[in-house]
């Protein structure tokens, strides 16, 4: 994928964010389902997904849209889910926190911190038993590294050399509370690397780094080289969920959000491309353009249809 | 051909691990003590891609098998103790069952996971559970209790083949019961009872071990009391119209379950007889609301058998008036 796709990726995924945000704040009522955004995290969810083939699988969190544009979902299909549509991307049975699109991959997404980590080292099993050349990627977040099904899937993925690859958000925060105060020792790559699975943290906000690490650890995972664990460091700029910044919960601190803004992803790749002023606007405003429609096409849509909570 | 109950699901296995896509997978499998005698030989056979003993990391090996079948594979996963089941919850409940459901339908998960019931031998309170209503209770799992070697063949390969997670549930107290089963593959339907034994006076419903605890009775007594055997099979979807078909002709009911008696596998059954025939009498065999003891002294007053059932029946078909709740 070229530099400026990965770019345009980010954007599309930023407007749909700040669109659903803007109608929670406007709209109350409007959108019920929580939703978890991914505001200031898309150079993860892209860089990743760019090296990642429509057969490759992912398996996702409660906070999954980012995962869901960037492995190719449809956003109408994701704007009418997060409605409660019938033309919802699981019919309007799973809601903002359980995306799927089977054709590009994404196999679901899961609320139950950590639930997803041994689904995708059993999808890797399976394709090391059939003999496949396909890739199962999982992501996580930093909380989920407190579960017990963490140790127990990375332990089994290194001891049989399935081709998974796992990588973690860190966001420094799981839900409310800083990371800091969860794990005794924050060095998440360490306990990877001490159940036998090689790890490499990076800048999860530069989009570049992820995708250029990224790349070489799936090659290797797709060529039978086993687990591979990356770290993404990043930040969300939204709260655990809705659109608020949890800075009137006292959950953390002005300073720190407006130093991690000032590490913006995609203002990051801007200059990294030179990008001119009317380039950037001009794909701000088709990626809001196509946000614009799959929100009138959610909100427009029709109702599951009736008796179907039976099928 | 004559074999038993454990030589059945072996060479069950032995057949299925014939195809590409299945696997056996869990704790144990090469255990020379954990699953009796049922997996002997599979390792050799099939070797290590196809049959994989692991670590003791049930959430996580019960997600992989989940995994796996969303994958293409049709997995097998085995707790040699019912009881470790509840650490792997999290892959059962919130993701296996639900995942059909949750993603409308478009990913389905051919896992069956095989629970085995270890009751008896002073195993206590920890070695000896059987969840079966749990699983029952949780919508997205289909629940089977084969009860001799012949429905034990037909429902683990129905099991196998259902595009749906099964729970198979069989109970170590089967593993030395004989009888003829046919060597050609076939199945027995999953949401299907049987009518073990025929009879007019009173119906015993009961699944797996106590169905045959219920056939001893029913002979025992011929003479006297003419009673008439359910054998469940499928815990859920359950064949109601069988097990209401057999309440309407006697117009009594006795439920035997091995299993705790609150909230349990007896409570649906006793209320889906209240609720469709409610002109018969029914009853409950359970156990206790007590965890498994250890002694066997103790063991012997926990555990419900034959002497208990036929003391029920007694009760019951002697008895007049009322429902009420019978002997425990």
């Amino acid at each position: 994928m070229d530099n400026l796709e990965l770019y345009k990726n980010m954007v599309r995924i930023r407007a749909f964010e700040e669109k659903i945000a803007e109608i929670l704040e406007r709209n109350p009522g409007e959108i019920i389902c929580p939703v978890h955004l991914y505001i200031g995290q898309e150079a993860v969810a892209v860089g990743v997904c760019a090296n990642l083939r429509d057969d490759d699988v992912v398996l996702s969190t409660h906070r999954s849209h980012g995962h869901y544009l960037a492995k190719g979902g449809d956003m109408k299909a994701l704007a009418a889910e997060i409605y409660g549509r019938g033309t919802g991307c699981s019919m309007g049975k799973g809601g903002s926190m359980h995306l799927c699109f089977p054709e590009k991959g994404l196999w679901g997404s899961s609320a139950i911190v950590a639930g997803t980590i041994p689904i995708a080292v059993g999808a890797a099993l399976a394709f090391s038993v059939l003999q496949k050349d396909r890739v199962a990627v999982v992501f996580f977040g930093d909380g989920a590294v407190g579960e017990g099904s963490f140790y127990e899937s990375l332990n089994f993925a290194a001891l049989r050399k399935v081709p998974v690859l796992f990588v973690c958000e860190n966001n420094l925060y799981s839900t409310h509370m800083p990371i800091k105060e969860c794990l005794a020792d924050v060095d998440i790559c360490k306990k990877a690397e001490a159940l036998g699975v090689p790890a490499r943290r990076v800048d999860g906000n530069d989009v570049l780094g992820v995708y250029g690490s990224c790349r070489g650890m799936v090659n290797a995972v797709r060529g039978g080289g086993g687990p591979f664990f990356l770290e993404c460091m990043t930040y969300r700029w939204r709260g655990h969920v809705g659109p608020s910044d949890d800075l009137d919960k006292g959950l953390r601190s002005r300073e720190e959000l407006d130093y991690w803004m000032g590490r913006c992803p995609i203002k990051r790749m801007e200059t990294e491309l030179g990008l001119a002023k009317e380039t950037m606007v001009s794909i701000r405003a088709s990626a809001d353009a196509e946000v614009q429609d799959a929100i009138a096409h959610a909100r427009g849509g029709p109702r599951p249809e009736q008796g179907g909570v039976w099928k | 051909m004559k074999l038993t109950y454990a030589q059945t699901i072996n060479r069950t296995l032995d057949q299925l691990l014939q195809q590409e896509e299945v696997v056996l997978i869990g704790q144990g499998i090469t255990s020379p003590w954990y699953v009796g005698t049922t997996t002997v030989g599979l390792l050799d056979g099939h070797g290590p891609g196809k049959v994989i003993d692991t670590p003791v990391s049930e959430n996580a090996i019960t997600g992989v098998a989940v995994g796996a079948a969303m994958a293409g594979l049709r997995p097998i996963v085995m707790h040699p103790r019912m009881d470790f089941m509840w650490l792997a919850m999290d892959a059962i409940a919130n993701q296996c069952a639900n995942w059909f459901y949750m993603f409308g339908g478009q990913v389905n998960i051919p896992v069956t996971i095989w629970a085995i019931i270890n009751r008896g031998g002073e195993q206590a309170a920890q070695h000896s559970q059987n969840l079966v209503a749990v699983f029952a209770h949780i919508p997205g799992l289909k629940v089977v209790a084969p009860s001799n070697p012949h429905n034990v063949k037909g429902l683990l390969l129905a099991s196998v083949n259902d595009p749906h997670p099964v729970v198979f549930v069989d109970d170590r107290a089967l593993y030395a019961m004989e009888g003829d089963v046919p060597k050609e593959p076939y199945e027995t339907p999953i949401g299907a009872a049987r009518v073990a034994m025929e009879g007019d006076d009173l119906t015993v419903i009961a699944s797996s071990w106590m169905t045959n605890e219920a056939l001893k009775v029913a002979e025992d007594l011929k003479g006297s009391i003419s009673i008439e055997v359910v054998d469940l099979q499928t815990i859920k979807p359950m064949d109601v119209p069988t097990v209401t078909g057999s309440v309407r002709k006697t117009g009594k009911a006795l439920v035997v379950d091995a299993a705790w008696r609150t909230c349990g596998l007896s409570a649906e059954i006793v209320a889906t007889i209240v609720e469709q025939c409610p002109r018969a009498q029914a009853a409950r065999l359970t156990l206790p609301d007590l965890p498994a003891p250890a002694s066997h002294f103790l063991e012997r007053e926990y555990y419900i058998d034959r002497d208990n059932v036929r003391r029920a029946v007694m009760q019951m078909a002697g008895g007049k008036g009322s429902r009420r709740t019978g002997p425990r």
